[in-house]
């Protein structure tokens, strides 16, 4: 019993270290959400401006093969995220098509990764969030008049809601993932912020490897947090 | 003035309108009856041109809005629909209403004063800021019909619009659609499943089972000589029955029913097959065979039922037929009617609809 009780006190002491990092804003701990959180938002941003009016034209047009399009861009969402990270890699290694951009182990890299990550989550959830609109709705919209563009604004317009929790679900997606940002980024330790490639979830793998395990509970207790606001934010508009 | 010419709709195999012709005046209010699932909101589906014919075209003043493509929302912004589910848009009451004028391009000034005018017309005043969402059903089907008229449609259609509603809130739309119709001369399609709505609203009624038309006319013309006995069983027109000519004399008929002979008015040749139908308040009842029956058919019979509907009591009497006289219940009370009492019926020979059936002729 007194063995199991040991044992437990460098956890104890790991969380108390990870308490005290998170308390004093340590600037290793800061640096790290800060990349994440960057390299995550930048991902979403450029996905959704991709993703949204591709998923907007597929929900609305009718063409031949538009079911099996949209079965296709729902089995991406689980999508294993070193695959992606290895095709990436591939690209962007020196030696890759897209080599001379100098891109493998940078954070836009990993933007990169992150991006090819949310595509098919965004257009497909905002594919169904626009399918999902009551025909009613569509058919009263037609009714009143509306052109083709005043028509799709106006869907969008009533699946807003739905659509932002789809940006929002994609966004965790990205920041929890670790399989392509260490394949492309590599977690490296740079002091200039924008030579480094440490994310969260990339620096709790490594730290925890070199049993710094006070930073990695630090970091886990920061990404769980993410977690727990993105979902609350989801909650949210979802009960509108 | 609207024409639908020989409007024929299929979805996949199944035939929903075949040969659906139509003249609808301006300024009047035409409801469509018919039973659930007749092709009543498809045909307003095709005048709104939400859905394409098969066959057939919708002429609006002598031209097919479904050809035209060049004038397609000419012809879409000259009409405004309301649809049997009550639907808002996930904004303010003021910003659904509208809508449609947004689309238009309307200027802002005007937007606001006509959206105004059109909440005190539905008696929303107050309600402008709003969720729309968080409305009743009622409230949400005036907002729809506000929505609508704010556009100043040439014609508005209505589909089932108090389908969902209860009746105090069906009172408040209907009433709106009267004023808006006597007011502006907006012409109104209307279909409905409840005949007495129909009657109530209509300037003239048509009455689509199976597809089609089987009759138009006044509210009066349509349930008081209904052409066809499916007609007269939907309008509930009551004691109806089936039989043939078997001798015809100065316009006055003798339909042979199997059991019972009945007399009535009909031009009608001997020999046709025809089905009859004679409405509750025209039968007389009477405890016993007296000398001053003048009508042309007294029938004897036995009570099988006596049933308090509404304000009164419906007898059904077993004259070989069945037929069912209308009572009120203090005379029910009076004459001491029993189910098993012997009774006669009287009516008038120009008190039964005569009906020629279709194409089968013995």
């Amino acid at each position: 019993m007194t063995g199991f009780l040991t044992a437990l006190d460098p956890i104890l002491d790991g969380i108390i270290q990870a308490f005290y990092l998170i308390a004093t804003l340590d600037p290793e701990v800061l640096k790290i959400t800060a990349l994440s959180l960057f390299i995550t938002f930048s991902a979403t941003i450029l996905g959704s401006i991709f993703a949204l009016p591709v998923g907007t034209v597929i929900a609305f047009r009718e063409f031949t093969g538009k079911k099996l399009l949209i079965n296709l861009i729902q089995t991406f969402y689980a999508f294993p995220t070193v695959v992606i990270g290895l095709i990436v890699f591939l690209f962007i290694r020196r030696t890759g098509p897209f080599g001379f951009l100098g891109f493998l182990f940078t954070p836009w890299g990993m933007i990169i990764g992150q991006t090819l990550l949310v595509l098919p989550i965004i257009a497909g959830l905002t594919i169904s969030a626009l399918l999902a609109v009551d025909r009613t709705i569509t058919d009263t919209i037609l009714s009143l008049g509306a052109t083709r563009l005043q028509f799709m604004i106006s869907v969008v317009k009533e699946a807003r809601f739905a659509i932002f929790a789809a940006i929002a679900m994609a966004f965790g997606r990205a920041v929890s993932e670790v399989g392509a940002a260490i394949i492309i980024g590599g977690n490296i330790d740079a002091t200039s912020f924008w030579g480094s490639t440490r994310t969260l979830t990339t620096a709790i793998t490594l730290e925890t490897g070199k049993g710094n395990i006070g930073l990695s509970i630090a970091l886990g207790l920061i990404l769980l947090f993410i977690a727990l606001a993105v979902n609350t934010l989801i909650a949210q508009v979802q009960q509108r | 003035m609207i024409e639908i010419r020989e409007l024929y709709k299929s979805f996949g195999n199944k035939q929903v309108l075949r040969n659906v012709n139509a003249v609808i005046n301006a300024g009047e209010i035409f409801t469509i009856i018919g039973p659930s699932g007749q092709g009543k909101s498809t045909l307003l589906r095709i005048i709104n041109l939400l859905d394409e014919p098969t066959a057939g075209q919708i002429l609006f003043d002598g031209v097919d809005i479904h050809r035209d493509k060049s004038r397609r929302m000419e012809f879409q912004r000259m009409m405004a629909m309301v649809f049997q589910k009550p639907v808002v848009f996930d904004t303010t009451v003021r910003d659904d209403i509208a809508t449609g004028l947004r689309y238009r391009g309307f200027d802002r000034r005007i937007i606001t004063k006509r959206v105004d005018e059109a909440i005190a017309v539905i008696g929303m005043e107050g309600f402008g800021e709003r969720k729309a969402r968080t409305l009743s059903g009622g409230e949400m089907q005036r907002v729809a019909l506000a929505r609508a008229m704010v556009t100043e449609p040439a014609i508005l259609l209505l589909d089932e619009p108090t389908a969902n509603l209860d009746p105090v809130a069906t009172g408040a739309i209907e009433e709106l659609i009267q004023r808006y119709n006597r007011e502006s001369g907006t012409t109104i399609i209307m279909s409905t499943h409840d005949m007495i709505q129909g009657q109530r609203l209509a300037h003239r009624i048509g009455f689509l089972m199976d597809g089609t038309f089987s009759q138009t006319g006044t509210p009066r013309d349509v349930f008081l000589t209904p052409k066809n006995k499916d007609l007269a069983r939907f309008i509930g027109v009551g004691n109806i029955f089936e039989g043939f000519i078997h001798a015809t004399e100065k316009g006055i008929v003798s339909i042979d029913s199997g059991s019972t002979v009945i007399y009535a008015v009909s031009d009608l040749p001997a020999g046709k097959r025809v089905s009859g139908c004679i409405r509750r308040g025209d039968i007389t009842l009477h405890l016993s065979h007296a000398e001053r029956m003048s009508a042309r058919n007294v029938l004897r019979g036995t009570i099988t039922s006596i049933l308090p509907v509404g304000s009164v009591s419906e007898i059904s009497v077993d004259c070989g037929i069945n037929l069912t006289a209308r009572l009120t219940w203090k005379a029910v009370e009076d004459l001491d009617l029993h189910t098993g009492d012997v009774v006669w019926l009287s009516f008038k020979a120009s008190a039964v609809h005569v009906m020629e059936d279709a194409a089968v002729s013995i």
